[in-house]
């Protein structure tokens, strides 16, 4: 088994709040990028934005700008668990 | 050859159009199936053309852009989607069989109709009479923004704005509009805009746009594949994902995406300068030709470029037959899948002649038509 950091991961209801959330990050030069929902969060779409938790913030901030809604915000411990923003 | 046909289709594409749909087949995946390169490449070209039309259409959030595969599958998923029975729904005699077959089978099922008449002379229909029809117990108005056989323009904004404060549904087929006239669905009270991609839109065939407005909420013709919630028994209910069941035409939609970085780089004013201009051209060297007659009203040059006429001693297939054969000019005859147009006009038994003008076109083009129209007006004799 690979080692896992911990992880802040961002799920959408639809593959297209995904790639709206992709287009505004990019555009405003902030971290992450689309990856497939790890599965430990079952909801979301098939595609979640994945950051470091201490991005937090700033994406927050992106996705108030950018009118993005996240279905869920979670971080990812280096294990199996995660914890709900 | 001549093509004037663009009403049926665009022929004659953007080249970035071409190029565009070629790469998508060559290295896009499945949009929304799976997260590698090739998916997400796909998925970015299906949500820039979103954002693109959300932007033409001024729809405000790209995520009530839907993926459709023509109007009439829009126009099929509003109408089907939104009207339940005992509903009782205002349309008008200008409409074409997308519209009318799909309310005809919710009148079947229960829903009322009312059909606000044409008039006789321009085949116009007036707003004010659409605003009449509409009743405490109506659920929604469906019309298109013009008539794909006459070219005549109703205000939509007018009965948007009607509609919008009276808690009225308002569904517009901007089949013929779409990328030829402004369309602000805010400021137009539009409820659901449906539209074709591969006419005034330049996309290839088989791509098509529904745009719901904020609170409409449209029950999906289609369920299945979405590429999420895979174990639930229910489709998704976001937009779009509500209503795009099923793979995409991906190609289409990098083609569609292109056409409209045309569209916005030429601008939907100048289009439709270009193409009335030569359908107005076309209009006056013919409209004074002994036994033709053209239908719509040309008082105005705020209409669609489609000009529509019969000529005395022929049958309309007939001389649209000749006109290819003997002129290379690609010319539509018949009914022109609105039969209620037809029938108003007293030409159900023949149809007539539709000549539809695009910006691809020429002022060559227009005069080479006219004059051979006149020349076969004289053969009628």
């Amino acid at each position: 088994m690979r080692q896992k950091k911990p992880r802040l991961i961002v799920t959408f209801e639809t593959t297209a709040m995904a790639l709206k959330m992709e287009k505004i990050c990019h555009a405003a030069g902030a971290p992450g990028r689309l990856i497939p929902v790890p599965r430990e969060i079952t909801a979301g779409c098939g595609m979640a934005w994945m950051a470091e938790p201490e991005e937090l913030e700033q994406l927050q901030a992106v996705m108030r700008a950018g009118n993005v809604t996240p279905q869920g915000i979670h971080v990812l411990e280096g294990k199996s668990n995660g914890n709900s923003v | 050859m001549i093509y004037l046909d663009n009403a049926a289709t665009s022929l004659h594409k953007p080249e970035g159009v071409v190029l565009a749909a070629a790469d998508a087949i060559c290295r896009l995946g499945n949009a929304g199936r799976g997260v590698h390169e090739a998916t997400l490449a796909a998925a970015r070209v299906v949500f820039d053309a979103r954002d693109k039309l959300a932007t033409l259409f001024h729809v405000g959030d790209p995520t009530r852009v839907c993926m459709m595969f023509n109007a009439t599958d829009a126009l099929n998923t509003a109408i089907g989607g939104l009207i339940c029975p005992g509903d009782h729904v205002v349309t008008t005699a200008q409409e074409h069989n997308s519209v009318l077959r799909p309310l005809y089978r919710a009148q079947q099922q229960g829903a009322q109709l009312t059909i606000v008449p044409m008039d006789r002379k321009t085949g116009r229909v007036s707003e004010a009479d659409i605003l009449a029809a509409i009743r405490p117990d109506t659920r929604a108005v469906v019309c298109a923004h013009a008539s794909n056989v006459t070219g005549n323009v109703l205000d939509i904004e007018t009965i948007g704005t009607f509609c919008r404060e009276h808690g009225i549904l308002f569904i517009v087929d901007a089949a013929q509009t779409a990328g030829t006239f402004p369309i602000d669905m805010q400021q137009m009270g539009i409820s659901v805009l449906c539209a074709p991609g591969h006419k005034g839109l330049l996309a290839p065939q088989g791509t098509g746009v529904l745009c719901a407005a904020e609170g409409v909420e449209i029950t999906p013709m289609r369920v299945g594949g979405s590429g999420v919630h895979s174990f639930s028994h229910t489709h998704p209910t976001d937009y779009p994902t509500a209503l795009e069941a099923g793979t995409l035409n991906t190609p289409g939609i990098a083609g569609l995406s292109a056409a409209l970085d045309f569209i916005q780089r030429k601008g939907v004013e100048t289009i439709h300068a270009e193409e009335i201009a030569l359908a107005r051209q076309f209009y006056k060297q013919i409209s004074l030709l002994d036994g033709v007659t053209i239908y719509g009203d040309w008082s105005t040059d705020h209409r669609a470029a489609i000009v529509t006429l019969n000529l005395e001693g022929w049958d309309a297939g007939e001389l649209s037959d000749v006109l290819m054969q003997e002129y290379d000019i690609c010319t539509r005859a018949g009914a022109h899948c609105a039969p209620l147009v037809h029938k108003t006009f007293g030409t159900q038994a023949g149809g007539a002649v539709r000549f539809s003008f695009s910006c691809f076109n020429t002022e060559d083009e227009a005069l080479a038509a006219a004059r051979a129209v006149a020349e076969l007006a004289q053969e009628g004799d």
